[in-house]
């Protein structure tokens, strides 16, 4: 215990990390490191249960102890059934969920980006109200935005239609508030005033060097686009009845539904929920260290 | 090159300070904000005025079969939704959901974002990557996997056994733990980023002080992290208020939640009547209170999160 009160000046510190200071004591160190593994069982348990269950059979799945295998393992004659059941929809599904989640996060991304860029290297009138309006736009709830849209949309002809889900989706206020904020702290003026000097246009400043300086921003909108579109559930609810079109979340959200009338949809709706979680957290390892810096910039301005 | 380094300096000053000079770049400012601009106004500023001008409308019949006709109906329709007793009690469903689940999650974000920017922890990135990890899961399918979850039939866990939790007594709670499962993660990652971007030299001289890490945690981290604790306040206040993918899809499951459950879940089941004027009266009133509740909430803590 004496040494916790007067620590050697000399001793190596073993954990001499960021945010580092003198040597901890044991107890803290098993103290927190056990309150983080409670909290890692909670949060990766059901996951865990997720792939364990879709490696399951009809009857295994309710006979077994849920936590772990059993044989028969068929996870792989399960995927490939989910995949072919009914011509491929749940494949159809995923297809539309990555087109709508891809293509609305890559242009939203995009126009928020401009929009931000501007918003933060331009001085002209109007520019604050420009702003807060679109800020505005952040707490508007989403749902409050499906109904007045379906009503729009079904005045031209769009509702069950892959731009009534689409279209909406190009729309990120938030990513334009990340962006300036950004753009702000990211483009050193001088720089865009030496682009200028040498001939270049406003757009090839912003394209050829803005862009590169905003990239851990541009992930950040992408991702945070991305992930809002993947989770869409009200909007393609509300607008389509085609189940050709359907989104994962609503695909799946249906078949569950008519469980109890057709129970052999229950091992479709785990392993389908299983292959559906898979392409965000490849993406969320994948791309982590990008989204972390830029999540910093929004998280303390 | 060499130009190029020179000249900033004489041309910053004149950009900002006079106010009547003219605007410069006036094309490469429209160009860039014309494609989002244009965007939010259909899809955003477009519904949000066509909602307000649909709540002010009201249907009527000739007759109990004769032909509907959309006439103006003053404020009618907020008359109804004054009057309703389901959207009052599901706004106080979220809000009773909101005081006690929000503060219990955005509590544990803290922890362990303190606990991940600490040295007292080991193996810190793959926890954080774990407590995050659910954040991949869209909220509909953690319902869907959270309801198997709750049955015994298909549960690992005894306790479904005794314990209903999709019981009329326990499903809010059952929702709350869905919620914080998902959401947990992404607020403690917003934290902890705040936390990991302060300068460590503030925290040497309370080091020399003898301050501990606890005391550190308490009296320096957490009051400069405030801001982005408000902003995970605000984004939780918003978030609660529009609940609607994880009950909706409890509905399917189990007869205690209504279709009327949470406000959005009014706004929708009076659309499918369908009754679009009271509909988008209600969502009005939605969207008003979520305003309203996140200004007060930023006004009181006097932060500027967003800025």
């Amino acid at each position: 215990m004496s040494s916790d009160v007067m620590p050697a000046p000399t001793a190596p510190d073993p954990t001499a990390a960021k945010g580092g200071g003198p040597r901890e004591r044991p107890l803290s160190v098993v103290l927190a490191t056990g309150g983080l593994v409670v909290a890692a069982i909670y949060f990766l348990v059901p996951i865990w249960w997720l792939v364990v269950a879709s490696s399951k059979s009809q009857a295994t799945l309710v006979t077994t102890n849920g936590l772990w295998f059993a044989q028969p393992f068929q996870l792989f004659s399960n995927v490939s059934n989910l995949f072919a059941f009914r011509d491929g929809l749940y494949v159809r599904w995923l297809i539309n969920s990555v087109g709508y989640a891809v293509l609305g996060a890559a242009f939203g991304t995009l126009f928020a980006t401009m929009a931000g860029y501007a918003l933060a290297k331009y001085v002209f009138r109007g520019r604050e109200v420009v702003f807060n309006l679109i800020l505005g736009g952040v707490l508007v709830p989403a749902t409050a935005l499906a109904l007045p849209l379906f009503l729009m949309f079904s005045q031209v002809g769009l509702v069950n239609t892959y731009w009534a889900v689409l279209l909406p989706s190009l729309v990120s206020p938030f990513g334009v508030y990340l962006a300036r904020i950004y753009a702000a702290a990211s483009v050193p003026e001088p720089l865009l005033e030496a682009a200028r000097l040498d001939g270049a246009s406003e757009f090839r400043a912003f394209f050829v060097i803005a862009l590169r300086l905003m990239k851990p921003a541009l992930v950040t909108i992408f991702l945070f686009q991305f992930v809002v579109i993947w989770n869409n559930f009200f909007l393609p609810l509300v607008m389509l009845s085609n189940e050709r079109l359907f989104p994962i979340t609503l695909g799946l959200y249906t078949w569950n539904s008519s469980i109890n009338q057709a129970p052999e949809l229950r091992l479709f709706v785990i392993v389908g929920s299983l292959v559906s979680i898979l392409p965000l957290l490849i993406a969320f390892l994948g791309l982590q260290r990008f989204w972390q810096s830029g999540l910093s910039a929004g998280g303390v301005k | 090159m060499t130009t190029a380094t020179a000249a900033p300096v004489a041309e910053m000053p004149p950009v900002k300070s006079r106010k009547r000079e003219p605007t410069k770049h006036k094309a490469a400012i429209v160009g860039f904000l014309a494609p989002f601009v244009v965007l939010f106004t259909l899809f955003y500023a477009l519904p949000v005025l066509y909602a307000l001008y649909q709540s002010f409308f009201k249907t009527v019949r000739q007759g109990t079969f004769g032909p509907a006709t959309s006439v103006f109906g003053g404020f009618d329709q907020y008359q109804r939704v004054f009057a309703s007793s389901e959207f009052w009690s599901s706004i106080g469903r979220v809000l009773l959901l909101f005081i006690v689940q929000v503060p219990i999650m955005l509590g544990l974000a803290l922890v362990f974002a303190l606990l991940l920017d600490s040295t007292v922890a080991k193996g810190k990135k793959f926890f954080r990557l774990a407590i995050f990890a659910p954040y991949a899961v869209p909220g509909v399918i953690a319902a869907i996997m959270w309801g198997f979850l709750y049955v015994p039939s298909l549960s690992p866990f005894g306790i479904t056994e005794s314990v209903d939790f999709l019981g009329s007594g326990l499903i809010l709670w059952s929702i709350a733990n869905v919620i914080t499962w998902v959401f947990c993660g992404y607020n403690m990652l917003i934290i902890f980023s705040a936390l990991q971007a302060i300068p460590q030299e503030i925290f040497e001289a309370a080091r020399t002080d003898g301050a501990g890490q606890f005391r550190i945690a308490w009296s320096i981290k957490i009051p400069i992290v405030l801001p982005a604790i408000i902003l995970t306040f605000v984004f939780s206040i918003i978030g609660t208020l529009q609940l609607f993918n994880e009950p909706q899809v409890f509905r399917t499951i189990t007869s205690s939640v209504s279709s009327n459950y949470t406000p959005n879940m009014v706004v929708y089941s009076t659309s499918i009547v369908p009754n679009y004027n009271l509909s988008a009266a209600y969502s009005v009133v939605l969207a008003l209170s979520t305003f309203v509740l996140s200004f007060v909430f930023l006004k009181v803590t006097q932060k500027r999160a967003f800025a």
